[in-house]
């Protein structure tokens, strides 16, 4: 009852507390760390330069949708048309690319065309979430079946290759360093400048409490639409990498990925919820499943049962994850 | 006039009239597609979604964000289960029905203790372990044949049964009174729909609220694998994921029946007019002469359309 026995226990759990609110993305780097080091440990050759910016050109896509992912969550909305989203604008550049000939300009209008794609599906994933007001969970779902009808109907098979110009340039080298790390300090860039604007601490406000944000004079519906956009953009961004990454156009690509960026955002200590989350921590969560595949295969675990252990250590950091986050929002 | 309204406006109406108008406009784009053998074939379809989506039912009516991402794992894992127990012998049927149920409930019983113990949302939670399922399908497909179905399932799904009507829609309308009775009539029943809607104030009321959740997940799992089981019996022998594709239209078919998303309000009479109404939406657009990419347009374009006329969110309000 004295107020010497409270405040002894809550002491420590307060300083971490403070961290932890402070880096909301602590455990996600935690984890991240040590799977790397386990990656080490099973194979030292899986830490070499040349592995790790392997692994960070094939898994920036996911990367990007994560972050994509994260701003719709941030606003208590959930997006299951990210990855049609990516399929469409990795084969819609595909075909423009092509189309006008795989130069240098034809590369940049491309990609301003797939931004504005992405930017197009965001806006209309939020007019039908926020504005119709109909369920984000399976509105959503409606309209990546539509996207992926368009990107059916753009390309119907997979396998048109991009122009070598793209690719060489995602895989290659600029001024000595992989290209790749350019991509990273863009992105660092981008999400530090997206940080200070008023629309992330909008979206993280309706998330929070809609109404409370509604009362405050907060436009709660476009908001939410620009959560939606952001959302497309990012996934168009992640179109690119996937595109730099695959060389190719497929219309199905994306659809596989849509689960996994969810999973990385939670993976990360953001709260599915909405209000409170964290970008770096969905670049970490986006990371760690990269590294618990490769850390699968470096085990030596038989092929059969690769996708099982991959299965069951996602299942395991999303609990951390989501316990983690907790300890950090209570 | 205004008894009327209000009646057009409850999702089951809604969706009988969607699917008496969806019925005319397939016969008149195809004739032939509203006979009575074509009715029934759609009806075994809509059976095997109709069972999956009612374990979904009752762990979104559950609330607390409640659903259930796995029951695609289940279905593909429960057939191929079935498939190696009774490996095309009737002997096998009994076994295997044990043995699925067996599997649906532990899966179930994990989603609830991850739900309920450690509290991961139900999205999270379920999504995890679909993964797991998806990585157990691979190593169980690699040490073993796929197995086939017995003769006696095959039939009681496909063949009639009593009055010209297959023994899986008699037992979709068992399910469908066994869920009516179950969620009005029991003490279960009301308490699924007292924790979704107020969690808290059920739990003040003496509510076992953790072993109900656990409970509905059990119960979605098990409907599930009786969903993969049947599943089996319909198409002969299990391939790769057979049950992916049940995921989200079983989600669909809920809301399609007026079940909110967010607990606590609908039933199931309305999903199993949901899941008829989506598949008959599948099947005029299998049937019409439109390529793949047109086909998934039509069809997500139709789905948001079909959404406008249920429970939308309220508008905000100062």
């Amino acid at each position: 009852m004295t107020p010497t026995t409270i405040e002894t226990p809550s002491a420590r759990p307060g300083g971490l507390k403070l961290w932890l609110e402070r880096y909301p993305f602590l455990p996600a780097l935690i984890i991240v760390v040590a799977l790397l080091a386990l990656n080490g440990a099973f194979s030292p050759n899986s830490l070499s330069y040349r592995s790790l910016t392997g692994l960070l050109s094939t898994y920036m896509a996911l990367i990007m949708l994560a972050i994509a992912q994260t701003y719709v969550v941030s606003a208590g909305d959930i997006d299951l048309s990210a990855g049609a989203t990516l399929s469409l604008v990795n084969v819609a550049i595909v075909v423009l690319m092509e189309k006008w000939g795989g130069g240098t300009g034809a590369v940049v209008g491309a990609m301003i065309c797939g931004i504005l794609l992405g930017l197009a599906c965001g806006v209309i994933n939020g007019i039908v979430v926020a504005a119709l007001r109909l369920q984000a969970i399976v509105a959503t779902f409606a309209t990546s079946i539509f996207f992926t009808g368009v990107a059916l109907y753009i390309m119907p098979v997979a396998g048109t290759p991009a122009p070598a110009l793209f690719w060489r340039t995602y895989g290659g080298r600029l001024l000595g360093l992989p290209f790749i790390f350019y991509v990273l300090a863009a992105l660092a860039v981008l999400l530090f400048l997206l940080s200070r604007t008023r629309l992330v601490t909008q979206l993280l406000a309706v998330g929070d409490d809609q109404q409370a944000a509604y009362q405050t004079g907060l436009p709660v519906v476009l908001v939410r639409i620009k959560g939606y956009a952001l959302c497309g953009l990012f996934s168009a961004l992640a179109a690119f990498c996937l595109t730099g990454d695959t060389a190719s156009g497929d219309p199905l690509v994306g659809g596989k990925m849509t689960l996994y960026s969810v999973a990385a955002v939670v993976l990360g200590g953001s709260a599915l919820a909405g209000g409170w989350t964290t970008v770096v921590g969905s670049l970490l969560g986006a990371l760690t499943i990269g590294l618990v595949n490769s850390l699968v295969f470096f085990m030596g675990t038989p092929s059969e049962w690769q996708n099982f252990v991959q299965g069951l250590a996602i299942l395991l950091v999303l609990m951390a994850g989501v316990l983690a986050g907790r300890r950090a929002r209570a | 006039m205004n008894a009327v309204i209000p009646f057009l406006k409850k999702p089951l109406v809604i969706a009988l009239l969607l699917i008496v108008a969806l019925l005319y406009l397939g016969e008149s784009l195809s004739p032939g597609f509203a006979s009575a053998d074509q009715i029934l074939r759609l009806l075994i379809v809509a059976s095997l979604l109709g069972i999956v989506a009612a374990g979904q039912n009752v762990v979104i009516l559950g609330g607390r964000e409640g659903i259930d991402l796995s029951v695609g794992g289940v279905v593909s894992l429960s057939a191929i289960i079935a498939g190696n127990v009774m490996n095309g012998a009737d002997g096998g049927i009994l076994p295997a029905i044990l043995a699925c149920l067996a599997a649906g409930a532990f899966f179930g019983l994990l989603n609830g203790l991850g739900v309920t113990l450690l509290r991961i949302p139900p999205l999270v939670m379920t999504l995890g372990m679909l993964g797991v399922l998806q990585g157990l399908l691979v190593v169980i497909r690699n040490g073993i044949p796929s197995g086939r179905a017995a003769p006696g399932l095959s039939a009681f799904v496909t063949q009639p049964l009593v009055f010209g009507i297959p023994g899986i829609i008699w037992l979709w309308i068992a399910i469908g009174l066994f869920m009516a009775f179950m969620l009005n009539r029991t003490v279960f029943g009301h308490r699924i729909y007292a924790i979704g809607s107020n969690e808290h104030a059920a739990y003040m009321a003496g509510v076992p609220v953790r072993r109900m959740r656990i409970g509905l997940f059990m119960i979605s799992g098990m409907f599930a694998a009786i969903a993969g089981l049947c599943l089996l019996g319909y198409s002969g022998s299990s391939f790769a994921n057979v049950g992916e594709q049940y995921m989200l239209s079983s989600i669909i078919a809920v809301v399609f029946g007026g079940t909110s998303l967010a607990g606590g309000k609908g039933g199931y009479t309305g999903t199993m007019a949901g899941a008829v109404l989506l598949v008959i939406l599948q099947g005029i657009l299998t049937t019409v002469n439109i390529d793949e990419s047109g086909r998934q347009m039509v069809f997500g374009a139709t789905l948001l359309l079909l959404m406008l006329f249920y429970g939308r969110g309220r508008a905000m309000r100062a």
